[in-house]
């Protein structure tokens, strides 16, 4: 009786297992839910067609539960093969722990350059763990109907930038600037670190601050906090109650002429204006004429595997895609304003996205600030850097006491900034 | 008489799914929140620290600069609810209960329904009704001339927790209004009658007779509010965010122990730390409780008719 009972299971097994083997299915974990459209109707597929026996599954959860959905289905063992990776500590842990595999021999990885992959890295750049997807760039959209209708336009400089706010707001017809302080993160995101770069001057002032030998206290860190300072009298009414949405309406509705933005907008902007009137691009103005200009390009999304994937070979072959230029072209035309970090040159339909991606030929390219290393302890430097923002806009510390709380919280962990 | 009365079961029996839900669902986890505020993660894990999460709370200047404007944040919180709501849920039980008042019912529903909102709701549209672009709130002030009143509450460092304090105050009146009702309306005729026969009618009725009558129910709302305030959390989370701007203004003990636990954005959680907030959460929380039941509800006399 037995032997029967343990003869059907085997029989069971062996015909279970090889109706999987006929199909290998990977799941991709990820928070882009919005994506989950593209993802089937135009990336899977491509895939699938060029290899099959593979069949893949993108599973998003929620952005704001991701993390700890993740976590707690990495621990259980019912994580999917393939991971989206955070930039920095969130995935660096993961790799620490084993959760997620060395993928540092994929052939792939010779198509990015150092710090398109420094976001999924040991701390020492040998081991790289996840494949970059894409990065998103910080900058300035402007009504161009309405630059047109005044007669202006975008300017190059900080002294010419303030000169254009002035303008408009003597107008009156619109607001000069959209944003507000209410949500924090836009001061921070979209003030601070989309216009810093200029000052610190990129990866330089960057590096300078994780190894010590820069502190937050030094001009180059303090000046965008003083440009932030002057932005409250070009916001809109009531600003301090703005929130995100509310900023985004303001500027999509035609009643604000200037977004500080970053190009993940471009996507959302779009069909909302519906062609009410057009969009135009400029780099952060630059300290003064003739100086060097730097970008945020912030590396954001990148593909992992997990460690305990049954399928890794399968894995490593989509993965080896997604580090492939075509991969790179169908991604960055199916969601405009996600930059390819393929250091192959992707050819882009949206005008808006070439504008924007056109900025890496001239300026140098950097990481925001604050999410490397930095933002390892508590108090948290990232999350310090949006209050001393909003509360730099509002007035309510002024930008020298705003960076001298920032420096402090900063040496009260990291020992490189304690000296 | 010889015979021992026989173990009551039945009592044992009808109180164990109580006891047992209670036991797994509340003092378990209650436990293990205070056992959690003993250990930190140091070399090779978890490891046994004593109090000294408790002295970094209270000794660290970020960490205690961070709990005590959440602790006087949240002390002015409940003011503003036992100042506000409390009497106005008085108030509005006193109308209520007047017998020549017309249409009570529906006042007394449409005063209670927003009781019964989920908190999402009541932070999302007050944070819309408020809103300097696209409220309702200047443009009604505007209609009756006083739009100079007009400010964005809920971005101001100096008005943003008041003004959160009186929308949980618009949506919680209910039920300061509700007990006191039932307990005004529990206070038998004979009682006022007589009252009436010597004279005391009116405002002075209210004072002297029917006041005193409703105390132990002022005092159980009060605990509630204080219970309720101390606990809260949904709606500066709602509104504000995580962060509790502006500038922490608004930021509570409930606020402040999601950061720590749960970690924000780049903040990666801290559990330990959690557990010590919530730990003084619940001290603080045990100390209020204690004093009423101690100080004042003993002291409260009841009247029995």
């Amino acid at each position: 009786m037995t032997k029967t009972i343990r003869l059907a299971l085997l029989a069971s097994t062996l015909l279970g297992s090889a109706a999987w083997a006929q199909d290998v299915t990977l799941t991709i974990e990820s928070w882009r839910n919005d994506d989950l459209a593209i993802w089937q109707e135009k990336i899977i597929p491509a895939f699938e067609a060029a290899n099959p026996g593979i069949k893949i599954n993108f599973a998003p959860s929620a952005p704001p539960e991701y993390n700890a959905v993740l976590n707690s289905k990495l621990d259980a063992g019912s994580a999917g093969d393939l991971i989206t990776c955070r930039p920095f500590d969130a995935s660096l842990e993961l790799f620490k722990k084993g959760k997620l595999a060395d993928l540092s021999d994929l052939a792939a990885m010779a198509n990015f350059s150092d710090v398109a992959k420094s976001a999924w890295q040991t701390d020492d750049g040998k081991q790289t763990f996840c494949v970059p997807m894409a990065s998103v760039i910080h900058g300035f959209i402007y009504n161009k109907t309405a630059f047109e209708e005044l007669g202006l336009t975008p300017p190059k400089t900080e002294a010419e930038f303030f000169a254009l706010l002035d303008k408009i707001k003597q107008d009156g017809t619109y607001i000069p600037m959209a944003m507000g302080t209410a949500d924090q993160w836009e001061a921070a995101t979209m003030g601070y670190q989309n216009i810093g770069p200029n000052y610190w001057k990129g990866e330089e002032g960057r590096k300078a601050l994780i190894e010590g030998t820069s502190s937050l206290t030094d001009e180059p860190w303090v000046a965008p906090f003083r440009q932030l300072a002057k932005w409250k009298d070009y916001l809109g009414d009531g600003f301090e109650a703005q929130t995100y949405p509310d900023s985004q309406n303001l500027f999509t509705l035609g009643r604000a002429a200037i977004y500080p933005a970053g190009s993940w907008e471009i996507g959302v902007f779009g069909p909302q204006i519906g062609g009410a009137f057009e969009m135009g691009a400029f780099p952060p103005p630059v300290p003064a004429e003739g100086d060097k200009c730097y970008i945020s390009d912030h590396t954001d999304i990148a593909l992992g595997m997990n460690a305990a994937t049954e399928h890794p070979e399968e894995a490593r072959k989509f993965l080896e895609w997604v580090g492939s230029s075509e991969f790179a072209t169908l991604y960055a035309n199916a969601l405009p304003g996600f930059f390819s970090l393929n250091a192959a040159p992707v050819e882009m339909q949206d005008p808006l996205a070439k504008e924007f991606v056109s900025w890496r030929e001239s300026c140098e390219p950097t990481i925001r600030s604050t999410y490397q290393i930095l933002s390892r302890g508590t108090p948290n430097l990232e999350n310090e850097t949006w209050t001393a923002s909003a509360n730099v806009i509002t007035g309510a510390e002024t930008p020298e006491a705003a960076a001298e709380r920032l420096q402090q919280g900063l040496a009260s962990w990291y020992a490189p900034q304690q000296k | 008489m010889a015979q021992r009365k026989a173990f009551r079961w039945h009592i044992a029996v009808f109180l164990a799914p109580a006891v047992l839900v209670y036991t797994a669902i509340m003092i378990v986890p209650l436990f293990g929140t205070l056992n959690l505020s003993l250990f930190n993660t140091g070399e090779g894990g978890r490891v046994f620290v004593g109090l000294r999460n408790f002295a970094t709370l209270f000794g660290d200047p970020r960490w205690s600069a961070s709990f005590w404007n959440a602790l006087g944040n949240n002390a002015w919180f409940f003011l503003v609810h036992m100042l506000v709501q409390n009497p106005v849920g008085v108030a509005l039980a006193a109308l209520l209960s007047s017998p020549r008042l017309r249409g009570a019912a529906f006042y007394r529903t449409a005063i209670f329904i927003p009781t019964i909102l989920s908190f999402v709701i009541v932070g999302f549209v007050w944070k819309l009704i408020l809103s300097p672009i696209w409220g309702i709130a200047p443009g009604m002030l505007d209609a009756v001339g006083l739009k100079s009143l007009f400010a964005p509450w809920l971005g101001r460092e100096g008005t943003a927790l008041t003004t959160l304090a009186l929308i949980s105050v618009w949506q919680f009146v209910g039920i300061p209004m509700m007990l006191i009702y039932a307990a005004l309306l529990s206070i038998p005729d004979e009682v006022i009658e007589a009252a009436e026969m010597d004279g005391v009618t009116g405002w002075s009725q209210f004072w002297k007779i029917k006041l005193p009558l409703i105390l132990p129910s002022i005092g159980i709302i009060s605990i509630l509010t204080f219970v309720g305030n101390f606990n809260a959390f949904d709606l500066i989370y709602v509104t504000q965010g995580a962060l509790a701007g502006p500038n922490f203004s608004t930021d509570i003990l409930g606020t402040f122990l999601y950061r720590t636990f749960f970690g924000f954005q780049l903040q990666i959680g801290d559990p330990h730390m959690g557990a010590t907030i919530a730990t003084a959460m619940f001290g603080i929380i045990l100390l209020g409780v204690g004093f009423y039941l101690f100080a004042i509800q003993r002291r409260l006399r009841r009247y029995q008719f």
